[in-house]
């Protein structure tokens, strides 16, 4: 490690020899990462060996003979009680789910962002800060009387009430994003556009929008694990064939009829991790903005 | 005309997302609160007849377990993740080779689904083929580790999952933190004779502050809500030995047909998550404004 004994000064005491306090600080780092691996290690290995396999024990082993029939059976015809069709269907209904949720409540959070960095008025802090609010109520403060207004309005149980559910509650987080975002946007920039002549939706469109990627991803990426992720939700406003995956998930690990199948388990797991898993693969840069921007200030 | 509509623009563009959370965020609260104190079963009543809900509430000793729970969950899972987070922060800035890949592994826990985490510890904690055959196959016979199915643990194996979930996360706001320190104060500090020890604790860690703030709103607020990663893990048992408030309402609400009972313990963590937030909230927004 010849590059690294910069540091000495920092990490190390007299009498410690510098490298071996750089062992120990890699086999500690190492040791978290087995940790934080280590489970997603098991779901993998578990979901790929034969039951009988997996009831010898070696839950860390590797599988002696690599099995598939767990992840087909987990797609397509793992039970829930009575029902046996897999998470296939599921996985659908959150692909449903998820995708105009995500769109809508981006786009109304970055209408939104704008208005309150860009045309402030009175009130319109208040207004902000009622809406941040919103994000960090315990949901089950609102549980009833949502369930009550969507049989009201008619569309309890099914994907268009899961989406408007999670397009309320997702209008706190967006604005927040594209706020912070626009109010480092310098001010000069919307104050020549107005001299120019430019309007509200000038401003917005041709001018913001084309700078406003970096944010539109990590609200993107924020919305998306989070609805898909969501299971509260799901469970108290989805009924049968509209739930989402992580209800059925649930439904699937915590059905009772039958053997205990812990590779359907596990390859059921994965299925419904993968979609965030590889978000976060492709666009975890993003998604840590994103996770640091819900809770620091931006 | 056109005039008047361009200056009132922005007001009437953002007005419908205001009324939207003013009615399902506030006017939902405002229901629930009002249900609290009405005599409500299976169908919502609108008669108030006071804090009889509370007082049935604080009288059931499931919901006194579930808040038992939550206090003992909020303190260990806060303050190990806390810790966690900030020891791996710190070793992490360390100018340490492959970083990124390492930091990479360390949070990725936290784009999966609560439900996704306690499927698998739940597989990886039980008795039977879990941790406790796996030490036992390495040659201790009378190892035990059935914390899942013992009343008196199972509510530690909820902490373990949740840590695992959320300590990255921590790691990732310390580190964001530890590299915004003032380096020239710790030059000065280490020119001074100052051992690293004492430049952690009587100087970076203190100016870590914020951060600290941020990360207990963070981890107390997903404490509160915590109700995924109890359905997945334990489902509230055995027993009811690991329910929440969440999981108590959820019942109340959804399979006992007690919506007085649901909206009593419902206000009760919104009181407890305000507690935290509007302070914090108001401190932020004050700040910006300044």
């Amino acid at each position: 490690m010849p590059d690294q004994t910069a540091n000495v000064a920092r990490g190390g005491g007299k009498r410690w020899s510098p490298i071996l306090l750089r062992g120990l600080l890699f086999l500690i780092l190492g040791l978290f990462v087995l940790y934080y691996t280590l489970p997603l290690f098991v779901m993998v290995v578990t979901s790929l060996k034969s039951l009988p396999e997996i009831r010898q024990g070696a839950l860390l082993g590797l599988p002696k003979e690599i099995v598939l029939d767990a992840w087909k059976n987990a797609w397509s015809e793992a039970c829930a009680g009575v029902t046996c069709v897999g998470l296939k269907p599921y996985f659908w209904n959150s692909v449903v789910l998820v995708v105009p949720a995500v769109i809508i409540s981006t786009a109304i959070g970055a209408i939104n962002g704008y208005i309150l960095s860009m045309w402030q008025f009175k009130g319109s802090n208040i207004i902000f800060g009622l809406m941040l609010f919103g994000c960090f109520i315990p949901f089950q403060a609102v549980l009833l009387p949502m369930a009550i207004t969507l049989g009201k309005i008619g569309i309890a149980g099914n994907v268009a009430g899961l989406v408007l559910v999670h397009v309320v509650y997702g209008i706190g987080f967006t604005t927040l994003f594209f706020r912070n975002y626009y109010v480092s946007v310098p001010v000069e920039l919307v104050k020549a556009a107005k001299i120019d002549g430019a309007g509200f939706w000038t401003i917005f469109g041709p001018i913001l929008l084309p700078m406003s990627a970096p944010v539109i991803v990590v609200t993107v990426i924020w919305q998306f694990t989070s609805i898909w992720n969501d299971f509260l939700f799901g469970v108290s406003f989805s009924q049968g064939d509209n739930q989402p995956i992580t209800v059925a998930l649930n439904n699937i690990v915590n059905s009772t009829t039958g053997v205990k199948e812990y590779n359907v388990d596990m390859a059921s797991a994965m299925i419904a991790a993968i979609p965030t898993l590889l978000v976060y693969i492709v666009a975890g840069k993003y998604f840590i903005r994103g996770l640091a921007a819900g809770s620091v200030k931006g | 005309m056109e005039k008047l509509i361009a200056r009132y623009l922005p007001k009437i563009v953002v007005a419908p997302s205001f009324a939207a959370v003013l009615f399902f965020v506030y006017g939902f609260i405002g229901w629930t609160i009002w249900v609290s104190m009405t005599k409500s079963r299976i169908l919502p009543k609108y008669d108030l007849v006071g804090l009889i809900q509370y007082d049935k509430l604080w009288a059931t000793p499931r919901w006194l377990v579930a808040i038992e729970n939550l206090g003992i969950f909020i303190f260990l899972f806060v303050a190990i993740a806390l810790v966690v987070g900030l020891f791996l922060a710190i070793l992490l800035d360390q100018k340490v080779r492959a970083e990124g890949f390492i930091r990479t592994t360390y949070l990725y826990p936290m784009a999966l689904s609560f439900i996704v985490t306690g499927t698998a510890w739940k597989w990886i904690l039980n008795p039977g083929l879990g941790i406790q055959k796996v030490v036992r196959d390495l040659g201790f016979p009378d190892f035990e580790f059935g914390w899942l199915v013992d009343p008196e643990m199972a509510l530690y194996t909820i902490v373990i999952a949740g840590v695992w979930q959320s300590s990255g996360f921590v790691m990732a706001l310390f580190l964001a933190g530890l590299r915004s320190v003032n380096q020239e104060i710790i030059k000065a500090a280490m020119v001074d004779g100052i051992g690293p020890f004492r430049i952690y604790t009587g100087i970076i860690i203190p100016s870590l502050r914020p951060v600290f703030i941020s990360a207990i709103i963070v981890l107390v607020h997903l404490a509160i809500k915590s109700f995924d990663l109890v359905i997945a893990l334990t489902s509230g048992g055995p027993g009811y030995s690991t329910d929440m408030p969440a999981t108590y309402m959820y019942a109340m609400a959804f399979s006992r047909g007690q919506l007085g009972q649901a909206s009593a313990s419902a206000t009760i963590m919104l009181m407890t998550v305000c507690i935290f937030i509007i302070p914090y909230l108001y401190s932020e927004l004050r700040q910006k404004n300044a």
